[in-house]
């Protein structure tokens, strides 16, 4: 019997010396517990079962049953088949982003700088319809663009539209919607990066002989930058991968990638639209990543 | 960082440089709702000289300086730099510099790039010589890769500095620069701001609330107080004859006594204090008949035991009992309770030449009659105490 019994005071005072080992509390793995267990449930499961229900034999259906025969041709035929789709998906989202970055910008910019003690009356109206479900406003947005409407008239009267004469069932509706449904998700986070802005900075450029746009461009957008890329992806990740907004705005012609993931899930075609939303989240992905290099805030992520 | 067209259109700030631009404030005003922050305030700053505006917080020196900046628009009044008048001028249009009170140093970019900025905006391409003799100025060659948040405290405070004089402004402004700063720092750099104002030969308006930064730097101080100059000149000046109670107190501390004049001499005032006549010269009497205060600093007086006889031309008042002692290593500090009741301050050197007095200790207060001032009763002998408490 050699080794000293590890009774407290027996193992003498060399024990006293060291410093006490760290102490590993589980305290903190409990507490995300939950969170795992929640990613688990709604996120790695469901994406494992994505990736896999994509390589499916795209013969099945769902009377004879689906086998997984890693057939990684139904990405090739997705992309064949549904190119113009994907196409049309990121330019729509782009062009809502862009749209809703230059609306939402100077809205921004207002309730940070400009509102004084409106600025929390004003945040309130930017989130405000989220109260009503997205559906009825996107359903709202129909009405006011019928072509018994006030602004099809108005348009018509300034011969605006084009040969139709119709707003309804057109790419611009289908932009235009996505561009107000979005619009929230870009001015909240230029709101809060450009909240942040110090107003001294501002005036210490104006001390230093930049004039307001030359103050603007050197320093007001680019300590809003952070802000600008948060929101032109909370903005542009939904929209491209959106199809509300051409169900009840637009037509066939303006079908977006959303529209035929929809359509080929409702028709049983599993494998075919698992592979169409496993490439819109690869293609979506590249596009981020590529896009916060280009834009130098890497610290975001 | 490409110089767009729209960065060549400010080239010319519109006022000529050289010696001679003084920097004028006419009547200005400013009014924020029904507050009055600057009333009807005159100045002449001389050029090159290194002017103080000194008051406590809320006295309108930062407002002031922010409409000598462009930052804020007076509501009245003028403000011109070398003749020409300068109110309306936008602040990016004016040749004037600032540097902040917490730097406003621009986190996006190096410090070379803050430096720079100015020179930047009015068109100037190549500035790396003249960013690099500047950061060489301000002892920070170094760090011009560096972002300024990844500086101390007063190397942040020099980059501000070297980003405004890179400038050649007519006037800098400095905003309590040195506010921010531990106080070992803060007197480091009181002695680097005054080297640079020398070697620069530029103007310099310093605001701040602490009088002894004030008095190290400045050549001329304008006392203020609530939104008016109460007064104005050298440092020494101010402190040996101050024109008001709130100069006396907020400038150093003195001890004020109620009195009355009796007679006037030919270059003296007579005083009476509580029965004593007090002796005070006619240059630094402010009031000339009636009710006066009577001040004097605490370390132009000495102390001596009860019944010691005098020379004369001293002012001495009698029968003070010691109330207080405070050893400061270099002076120890006394609290003298007077027959009627007041209790005055007396700072004596601690040169050894004698043991120091006890508390209850009967003496005698003296002091030269040329040491002496006399200020208008009517106004408040505490005005300006609790201020110089709290900023130092």
């Amino acid at each position: 019997m050699t080794a000293p019994a590890p009774f407290p005071g027996g193992g003498g005072a060399d024990d006293q010396q060291q410093p006490p080992p760290p102490r590993r509390s589980r305290t903190g793995y409990l507490l995300l517990l939950p969170g795992t267990l929640w990613l688990l449930l709604f996120f790695i499961v469901p994406l494992v079962t994505l990736v896999s229900t994509s390589l499916y034999d795209p013969a099945g259906t769902l009377e004879t049953g689906y086998q997984l025969t890693f057939a990684f041709g139904n990405y090739v035929d997705a992309i064949d088949d549904y190119a113009t789709e994907f196409t049309r998906s990121l330019l729509y989202g782009g062009l809502a982003t862009l749209f809703a970055l230059l609306l939402g910008y100077p809205l921004a910019y207002a309730i940070a700088f400009r509102a004084g003690r409106w600025k929390y009356v004003m945040l309130l109206l930017v989130i405000a319809p989220f109260f009503t479900s997205f559906l009825i406003r996107t359903l709202s947005w129909k009405m006011l663009l019928a072509d018994q409407g006030v602004i099809v008239e108005v348009l018509r009267f300034l011969h605006i539209l084009g040969d139709d004469g119709r707003l309804l069932a057109t790419a611009p509706a289908v932009v235009l919607g996505l561009t107000y449904n979005f619009l929230p998700f870009m001015v909240l986070p230029l709101y809060a990066s450009l909240d942040k802005i110090d107003v001294r900075l501002i005036e210490a450029a104006g001390d230093l002989y930049a004039s307001p746009p030359q103050a603007f461009r050197r320093v007001t957008l680019p300590l809003s930058m952070p802000g600008v890329v948060a929101g032109t992806l909370l903005t542009f990740i939904p929209a491209a991968g959106d199809y509300i907004n051409v169900e009840l705005l637009g037509t066939p012609q303006q079908t977006m990638i959303g529209n035929r993931i929809q359509s080929l899930f409702g028709a049983g075609s599993y494998p075919a639209a698992a592979a169409l939303s496993v490439t819109l989240m690869l293609l979506i992905l590249a596009m981020v990543m590529l896009y916060i290099r280009r834009a130098g805030t890497d610290e975001l992520l | 960082m490409s110089a767009g067209v729209d960065e060549q259109e400010q080239a010319n700030p519109g006022v000529q440089r050289g010696p001679g631009n003084d920097l004028r404030l006419v009547s200005l005003s400013k009014q924020f709702g029904a507050f009055t922050a600057v009333n009807d305030l005159t100045l002449t700053v001389p050029a090159g000289s290194f002017f103080a505006l000194l008051g406590p917080s809320g006295c309108g020196k930062t407002t002031t300086l922010r409409m000598v900046a462009g930052l804020e628009a007076p509501t009245a009044g003028d403000i011109f730099l070398g003749g020409q008048d300068v109110t309306r001028l936008r602040p990016y249009k004016r040749p004037v510099n600032t540097v902040f009170q917490n730097y406003a140093l621009f986190p996006h970019l190096s410090v070379a790039e803050n430096v720079a900025f100015g020179l930047k905006r009015r068109g100037r391409k190549k500035v790396d010589a003249e960013v690099a003799r500047l950061l060489d100025l301000v002892e920070l060659g170094d760090r011009g890769r560096r972002r300024p948040q990844e500086l101390s405290g007063g190397q942040q405070q020099r980059v501000a500095l070297a980003r405004a004089l890179i400038n050649e402004p007519e006037v800098l402004l400095l905003d309590e620069p040195l506010g921010a700063l531990d106080l070992k720092l803060r007197r480091q750099m009181q002695i680097e701001l005054k080297r640079i104002q020398t070697e620069v030969g530029l103007t310099f308006v310093h605001v701040t609330h602490d009088q002894e930064e004030a008095m190290t730097m400045a050549d001329t101080v304008a006392v203020m107080n609530a939104g008016v100059i109460e007064q104005m000149g050298p440092p020494g000046e101010l402190y040996d004859n101050p024109a008001t109670t709130f100069v006396a107190n907020f400038l150093g501390q003195s001890n004020l006594v109620a009195g009355h004049v009796t007679r006037m001499r030919d270059d003296l005032v007579e005083v009476d204090v509580e029965g004593t006549t007090v002796l005070a010269s006619r240059t630094r009497s402010h009031a000339d008949s009636g009710a006066v205060w009577v001040g004097v600093r605490p370390e132009k007086v000495f102390l001596d035991s009860s019944g010691q006889t005098r020379d004369h031309g001293i002012n001495v008042v009698r029968a003070g009992r010691i109330c207080d002692v405070s050893y400061t290593g270099v002076s120890t500090q006394y609290l003298v309770r007077m027959p009627w009741g007041q209790e005055l301050t007396v700072f004596e050197q601690n040169t050894g030449a004698r043991e120091l007095f006890r508390v209850g200790a009967c003496v005698d207060l003296g002091w030269r009659a040329e040491h002496t001032f006399v200020l208008d009763a009517a106004q408040d002998a505490h005005a300006g105490v609790e201020y110089e408490d709290l900023g130092t």
